[in-house]
């Protein structure tokens, strides 16, 4: 330990410590493959593969990495729509949070502020926001498809570009997103200090000018709190979006590997989607940064 | 100019459980003066200044400006509150700025940028311009706090205890401003303070304001001291002393009197007497009833003899 403390490396060799450990266990848990090749009575050979182990169809962490290989070491290839490297899926995921994620923002914010300027819009709002807030995407996104069943956006060479799935799915990653931005909005505002207000009476501030010069800025640290556990959520909610719908991106490419029997490359997306979802964190922990008021 | 309040009441809560602040307050401003009302701390002084600015409405009786009735606050009577409430994100000539810009819109952006540095080097803190309230010191936060207020020209300042929250050191130093910036710009100003050396200091004429609740104003006591006063020779002027006393003493008596009375609660139980024998008419496997009691509630207000 002292050895540790003294060359500064406690930060590193913990954590490796930490996930040499984790392989460990994995690789315990995981079953191992025993082949056997048998000469059947009419001289075929036949490969028979038995797994064997705590959880026999787990793939070792060699294994794994074998097997997701050629998606990382050539991360922005496409060999078709559900069959690209892990980069390539990270961008379409990516791209469909951010739409999600910003019209959950554009919904949000606005219904947060009347909340918490208004008593009375809370108390007729408010029981309504409390029972959608528990509900699950996966309950939203049938909902969603029979509400934009109509919605067909055709592009020249005749195909859907933009249906009722994709309509569900910003549906679902929205309605699931904006909870936190809503709530936390709604508090900021309430918490802004009277004195606030009261400067803005004496000065005889319109009440656009109330809102953008004195309310905004006052509640923007509440607002960032909101915006960063939305984009969790987000997050959350677009791999089970992409897994329901099967769409090309990380969830989709999941689900369909499942349903080949690629176990190895499950384990890889779930690792892919912990690590843009601790990028996306960091990230906007920077821009809060840049915004520091209050 | 013409400030004054006219028999006006302010209380708080729901009708039950009502709380009086002030009760039957009547107060005349004229231009020029420097009116300084003392009281206890939560007596009602800030509900007073909230009246005078229009941030607040009496129950009964009426505030007038100018003969007319106040409906709002507004930048004809500034106000300098007790918290500073300076805006934390904008900078000292910004929040000056803020003020200027939406009481002189008609004005040009170079004459509006002069009146700000203008009023920001009135106060002392041309150095510290740009710098955001939490860069600093309590005493530089009121002196913006009295700049934005300045800054607006307005006809009556209404300071409401601006140097409760500063040491004493400050406290003396931010007086001086106070007094030097009276006597430069010759501004009505109403002091609100609970420091009564603080009023005869800087005032014309010294209001005292009973003790809460219920809280009055009591009758006007001129400074005969001449200006300008200074705090290490006006201890030796024959008045001071007499004018701290009647000052003090009548704060003094007003508490007294107030303290003269306490409130007594009593519960009396009343166990109403039961015949064990009887059954209860419903659910009569559940056993005996228990005793019946019936609480009253009595409140008493007795006078204590001092």
């Amino acid at each position: 330990m002292k050895v540790l403390r003294k060359l500064n490396l406690a930060g590193i060799v913990l954590p490796l410590i930490g996930v040499g450990l984790f392989l460990l266990a994995w690789q315990g848990v995981a079953g191992r493959a025993v082949t056997t090749r048998v000469q059947d009575d009419f001289g075929d050979t036949i490969t028979k593969t038995v797994r064997s182990g705590i959880s026999p169809d787990l793939p070792a962490p060699a294994e794994a990495w074998k097997a997701s290989k050629p998606y990382v070491a050539q991360p922005f290839a496409k060999r078709g729509e559900l069959d690209q490297g892990i980069l390539a899926f990270t961008l379409l995921s990516l791209g469909l949070v951010t739409q999600g994620y910003f019209i959950a923002l554009l919904l949000g914010t606005p219904l947060g502020f009347c909340l918490g300027l208004s008593k009375t819009f809370t108390k007729a709002v408010d029981p309504i926001i409390q029972v959608l807030r528990p509900v699950s995407p996966l309950a939203w996104f049938p909902l969603g498809l029979v509400l934009f069943s109509s919605v067909k956006l055709v592009d020249g060479s005749g195909r859907t570009a933009f249906g009722a799935s994709d309509a569900a799915a910003l549906f679902t990653i929205a309605i699931c997103a904006m909870w936190p931005t809503v709530m936390n909005t709604a508090v900021g505002v309430r918490a802004i200090p009277q004195d606030y207000m009261n400067v803005a009476r004496v000065l005889k501030l319109s009440r656009t000018k109330t809102l953008f010069k004195v309310l905004i800025p006052s509640t923007l640290p509440y607002m960032f709190t909101g915006f960063r556990l939305s984009l969790g959520i987000a997050w959350l909610v677009n791999l089970a979006v992409e897994m329901l719908t099967g769409r090309p991106g990380v969830g989709g490419f999941l689900w369909q590997e499942y349903n080949a029997g690629s176990y190895s490359r499950i384990i890889l997306c779930i690792l892919t989607i912990g690590l843009v979802g601790l990028v996306l964190d960091r990230a906007m922990s920077a821009i809060e940064g840049r915004f520091k008021t209050a | 100019m013409h400030l004054e309040i006219e028999r006006a009441s302010k209380g708080f809560g729901p009708a039950w459980d009502r709380t009086e602040v002030l009760t039957d307050v009547n107060l005349e401003v004229e231009r020029g003066e420097f009116v300084a009302i003392v009281g206890f701390s939560g007596a009602g002084k800030t509900t007073l200044i909230s009246l005078l600015s229009g941030l607040l409405a009496p129950d009964t009786g009426a505030v007038r400006f100018d003969g007319q009735p106040i409906t709002g606050p507004g930048p004809e009577r500034g106000v300098v509150f007790q918290n500073y409430s300076l805006l934390p994100w904008l900078t000292v000539e910004e929040n000056v700025a803020l003020a200027v810009d939406q009481v002189f819109p008609q004005w040009t952006a170079g004459r509006r940028r002069q009146q700000v540095e203008k009023y920001v080097a009135m106060v002392n803190l041309t150095p510290a311009r740009t710098k955001l309230p939490r860069e600093l010191s309590g005493g530089m936060r009121q002196r913006v706090s009295v700049a934005r207020a300045l800054a607006m020209e307005p006809q009556v300042l209404l300071l409401d205890e601006p140097l409760s929250a500063l040491d004493a050191l400050t406290r003396a130093n931010l007086q001086d401003e106070i007094a030097r910036i009276r006597t430069e710009q010759d501004t009505t100003i109403v002091l609100i303070t609970n420091d009564p050396d603080e009023a005869i200091l800087l005032a014309d004429r010294v209001i005292p304001l009973t003790a809460g609740p219920g809280a009055t104003l009591g009758h006007s006591v001129p400074i005969t001291i001449p200006a300008p006063r200074d705090r290490r020779t006006i201890a030796a002027h024959p008045d001071f002393k007499r004018l701290r006393l009647e000052l003090v003493e009548y704060l003094l008596r007003s508490a007294h009197r107030r303290k003269a009375t306490l409130d007594r609660k009593l519960v009396l139980p009343d166990i109403e007497p039961e015949d064990l024998s009887v059954p209860r008419p419903f659910l009569p496997w559940l056993g005996r009833r228990g005793p019946i009691r019936r609480s009253e509630i009595q409140q008493s207000t007795v006078e204590v003899e001092s």
